[in-house]
């Protein structure tokens, strides 16, 4: 499947990466490479095989409901790029 | 032109646990910013999510309320994009496979309303507008509440089934125990996809999806504006778009978000970080033991074992603490009818002035029971009750017995007193009692009307017609 | 104290022969002379290494001593440790203290091993060269004009040239065991599941696995030995009997089966590693082993699938650096959009864009079921060919890596014949099965590994086999310098 300079502009979209102009013709060719390998899948016959998302068979461990975890605003407001005593600051959110 | 409405409800439930759904923070409400925001909440790099049981056996629960099937094998699944108050720039929620499937509730006249899929997934932080000029705030403490996403199928064709729907469920979900309904503090939020079709035609309608509503008046207003909003669109010619909107309560009005729908592709998959979740016979079974009487249950029994009107009956049961609290008034030996008319007329009235749910409810039980009492033994009327029920609501320390002694409320129910007085106005009033003898019933009442008033209110009104029957018989 | 094995180490320090602090300050020395031109350490912390190896001797002083009391070790810098920087590599986590250990760090500290400092990787682990890391690339120890491996290459470079005794690391496609092929030693991804990732930052979560690179197999048997255990933070964690490792090294395998995947041993197979695995052969063979051709049909699939499902773990698990709640934030930006843009396009280097496009790419609506779903059915395809041929046999014998070490910058340009690196090792992450790559010669004088895949949880079998192999041979004794 071949790439266009409109998927590059979806997929800087959708990952929240900007793409420089002069940068997507070089981004574009490494990245149909890179299809192109995996694209290499598409002839092996698939039918009635399910799909494996976890090496191993096992199913989820559940947890019991006690609180373990303890405040640690302070600290953890202080590793934010940008903080007041309460809140994460980040630019205006337009709803 | 006439056009049928279709709705369908996703509702966001928050269920009651004491922690978040992938992590031992607490869930506590009112909380200052950011203190239940632990190193899960905010996504910290190399952290990970471990399953609340809490969480799964409350969505169990409710799947086996509204006899849905309960999937012996369910997937978390990542839904990403990027929101600021959405820490790891993706949703933990169920997707391909939900836990719940195939349930349903009747509303009115039991029309089923199908509810097609109940999912776990995680809540998201909240964002505070404003804080700074330009600026937002962001607060974690809500991220990863554990969430039950109950979506209907578009079953719905009026505002008052919509929110006959959302009500039966609100009461659902607090009657077993697995939200606090607070809608107020966002603990069952509904988010309404509403839709018109020529009237008839089998195809769907473009639908919007109305977000933020807090309370069952606003989404009756906002569905209401939408029908007609989409109505008058649609016969100017226009085409609806398929989009989010939100209420504004204070306009009364819908409007389209603008951020969010632009390109969302969120590109579901199962999240590796959680394997399948599986669900045994035994731990189905084990949940439904715990489930106890539903409230469809309950209101069968109101009208055949207590004798009470579907009306009543269905009043009692439309909150658990409405029907606990019926049943340990009954358990105190009182008359169902009369403790049934009591809440459902008096205390509900009271209530309802006060806009005051029955949760928030003051009355002093125990002198409630007592004024109960005091009518069934004929101390005082009903109407005297009333006076008394005034004073009790006003102040939980008044005395039922004492108010009625200090009121000269007592109810005369000893023959020999009420008789003279009976006497006394059939000697009085001929023209009535020739009427009564022609065959007027209206001047029977009459009558009782003039002894009552001669006994300053306080005869027994059955007693009275009793006496002046017999008397008028003797004429 | 370089060359000591780490049984060595332990015997020295509850010997008394040497103290904790000394051994620590002999390394933390070894790394001031070596690491400016190796470049395999990202933090060193002499302070905070120092008090922890004080801490140690205490112990020791107490008789209160384990395998690994007081020695010190270098942690890759993907484990979150505590009051460290951890950064992944990454510019996004260069201002990045973490405020929490990962499990894999607490065990350490708990057995009371020195945190000898965080060691250089290819960006959040997506490399095969090292050359992607932000704070520049990590060079050969035995030979600097040459690429370490990736994506573990501080690791494998620290150990290699004697700036630590063993090191910890991770395996999503190779990373433990192509960097140690490279630098001539011995590194051990463990069964998916028996290490917890707590902690430890991901990249592609079902692929991710901790294991040790060390000089033998008895090294890694021993930093096994602390390194495996359940965590009821990890729901992927498993429940299951630590066997004793240092245990079973000297079974005997007289007898037993190694399996040959005939699609490895081929006609694309660089004819010196093969003429190398012959000889591996040929000496297990003089051990009693016997050898069977088996096959794993769909391995030549493996690197596409990789690059499918890594990549679309990786978008999403990277989501989480926008500039928001941590790490870095781009200096300008007119809006909340542009934050998040700027910071993403700054903060990543080339390679880890490059695959968070491509795993947004294999996701996105109308792509899903013929990338993604896809290379799941694939993936199941590939494991139930390791699972028949363990039907066969004991252990599978394979090559580490295509190839020796190849000069930097030779790669760079052209992502696919890097990932073309990891043809021989991606299938058992696939699979989630534990392989051990251990030193087999040398090639113009660059190491050469052989790989030895075993079945789930059977990492006392591979390690045992390797430990066999190291008594008849002494490629994993040859240090960088030394005549070869």
């Amino acid at each position: 499947m071949a790439l266009t300079d409109k998927d590059i502009k979806k997929l800087s979209h959708l990952a929240k990466i900007n793409i420089d102009s002069k940068d997507e013709e070089i981004v574009l060719s490494k990245l149909e490479g890179i299809i192109k390998l995996i694209d290499s899948m598409q002839k092996v016959n698939t039918v009635n095989i399910d799909p494996m998302s976890h090496a191993l068979d096992i199913t989820q461990p559940l947890r019991e409901d006690v609180v373990t975890e303890k405040n640690q605003k302070n600290d953890f407001l202080k590793l934010g790029p940008e903080s007041n005593e309460d809140h994460f600051i980040v630019p205006r959110v337009v709803e | 032109m006439s056009w049928d409405i279709v709705i369908g409800i996703e509702t966001h439930v928050q269920l009651t646990t004491q922690t978040k759904i992938f992590s031992g923070a607490s869930t506590s409400y009112g909380m200052p910013a950011n203190e239940n925001a632990c190193l899960v909440s905010l996504a910290y790099p190399g952290t990970l999510p471990v399953l609340n049981k809490e969480a799964v056996k409350k969505a169990i629960k409710f799947g086996l309320a509204v006899n849905a099937d309960i999937a012996e094998h369910s997937v978390f699944a990542r839904k990403n994009y990027f929101y600021p108050d959405l820490p790891k720039g993706y949703q933990i929620s169920q997707f391909e496979l939900p836990v719940v499937n195939n349930g349903f509730l009747t509303i009115g006249d039991n029309k089923k309303i199908r509810i097609l899929r109940a999912h776990l997934e995680e809540d998201a932080g909240k964002s505070v507008h404003g804080i700074l000029n330009n600026q937002t705030g962001i607060d974690l403490n809500r991220a990863g509440t554990p969430l039950l996403e109950i979506v209907t199928e578009p079953d719905m064709n009026s505002a008052q089934e919509a929110i006959a729907y959302a009500k039966k469920l609100h009461n659902l979900v607090q009657w077993i125990g697995v939200c606090d309904g607070n809608m107020q503090e966002g603990s069952f939020r509904c988010d309404v996809n509403v839709s018109v079709k020529p009237s008839g035609s089998e195809k769907l309608g473009t639908r919007r999806e109305i977000k933020n509503l807090n309370s069952f008046r606003n989404m009756e207003q906002a569905i209401n504006f939408e029908v007609n909003w989409q109505i008058e669109q649609l016969e100017d010619g226009n085409e609806i778009v398929q989009s989010t909107v939100l209420f504004n309560p204070d306009t009364g009005e819908t409007r389209a978000m603008r951020s969010k729908e632009e390109a969302n592709d969120y590109r579901y998959f199962p999240d590796p970080d959680l394997l399948p979740l599986k669900i045994t016979q035994e731990d189905i079974d084990d949940i439904r033991s715990t489930l106890g009487e539903l409230p469809e249950v309950s209101i069968k029994r109101l009208v055949e074992d207590f004798k009470l009107n579907d009306a009543d009956a269905s009043i009692i049961t439309s909150n658990k603490k409405t029907y606990e609290f019926f049943q340990s008034l009954i358990s105190e030996g009182l008359d169902p009818k009369i403790t049934a008319n009591w809440i459902v007329v008096n205390l509900f009235a009271k209530l309802n002035d006060n806009e005051l749910s029955i949760n928030e409810s003051t009355i002093n039980k125990d002198q409630f029971v007592l004024l109960i009492r005091r009518i069934m033994d004929k101390t005082i009327s009903n109407n005297a009750a009333k006076k008394i029920f005034d004073l009790l609501w006003d102040d939980p320390k008044v005395e039922v017995d004492q108010s009625i002694e200090s009121l000269g409320l007592k109810q005369v129910s000893d023959s020999s007193a009420i008789l003279p007085l009976v006497q006394e106005v059939i000697a009085h009033n001929q023209a009535m009692v020739e009427q009564f003898k022609s065959g007027k019933d209206k001047a029977f009442n009459a009558l009782v009307g003039q002894v009552m008033k001669l006994s300053k209110g306080k005869a027994n009104p059955g007693q009275v017609s009793e006496l002046l029957k017999d008397e008028l018989n003797k004429v | 104290m370089k060359n000591l094995s780490l049984k060595e180490l332990n015997l020295g320090l509850s010997s008394k022969k040497f103290s904790s602090e000394e051994l620590t300050k002999f390394f933390l020395n070894e790394i001031k002379i070596s690491n400016p031109k190796i470049n395999a350490f990202i933090t060193v912390d002499e302070e905070k290494s120092l008090q922890q190896a004080r801490d140690a001797d205490k112990r020791i002083s107490q008789n209160n001593i384990n395998e690994l009391t007081g020695i010190p070790i270098a942690q890759k810098d993907i484990f979150c440790a505590k009051g460290w920087k951890t950064t992944c590599g990454s510019k996004m986590l260069d201002n990045f203290y973490s405020p929490y250990d990962s499990k894999v760090i607490e065990l350490f500290n708990q057995s009371g091993a020195v945190n000898l400092g965080k060691t250089n990787m290819d960006e959040f682990a997506m490399g095969s060269s090292n050359e992607t890391s932000y704070y520049g690339e990590v060079r050969n120890p035995w030979n600097l004009d040459y690429v370490p491996g990736g994506s573990s290459g501080g690791s494998a470079a620290a150990v290699a040239s004697g700036m630590a005794p063993a090191s910890t690391a991770t395996d999503t496609g190779g990373s433990i065991r192509q960097p140690s092929s490279l630098c001539g030693l011995t590194g051990l991804k463990p069964t998916y599941g028996l290490v917890s990732r707590f902690g430890m930052i991901a990249f592609a979560s079902s692929l991710d696995q901790a294991g040790p690179i060390a000089k033998s197999a008895e090294d890694c048997a021993l930093m096994l030995k602390v390194m495996a255990a359940h965590d009821t933070r990890d729901s992927t964690s498993i429940k299951q009997n630590i066997p004793d490792y240092q245990k079973s090294l000297d079974h005997p395998i007289k007898g037993k089966t190694i399996g040959l995947p005939k699609e490895f041993f081929n006609d694309d197979l660089n004819q010196e590693v093969k003429i190398v695995l012959e000889q591996v052969i040929d000496s297990y063979q003089k051990m009693g082993v016997n050898f069977k051709e088996i096959s794993l049909a769909n391995s030549h699939l493996s690197i596409p699938v990789y690059y499918v499902i890594a990549p679309a773990e990786a978008s999403s698990n990277l989501s989480r650096y926008d500039g928001v709640k941590f790490g870095y934030r781009a200096k300008e930006f007119k809006d909340l959009e542009e934050m998040y843009l700027k910071t993403r396009e700054q903060g990543f280097g080339e390679e880890v864009k490059r695959r968070i496009l491509v795993g947004t790419y294999v996701l996105s609506a109308g792509y899903y079921d013929a990338y993604y779903l896809k290379a799941q059915k694939i993936r199941r395809l590939i494991a139930h060919d390791f699972k028949n041929a363990f039907k066969e046999c004991d252990l599978i014998l394979a090559p580490s890596c295509p190839s020796t070490a190849f000069k930097i910058g030779d790669k760079t340009e052209d992502p696919v014949s890097m990932y073309m690196q990891d043809m021989y090792t991606i299938s058992t992450n696939l699979a989630g099965l534990p392989a051990i790559s251990s030193p087999a010669g040398f090639i113009n004088k660059m190491p050469v590994g052989f790989q030895l895949i075993g079945n789930y949880f059977d990492e006392a079998t591979i390690l045992n086999f390797t430990h066999q192999y190291q008594q008849i041979t002494d490629w994993h004794q040859k240090t960088p310098g030394t005549d070869i």
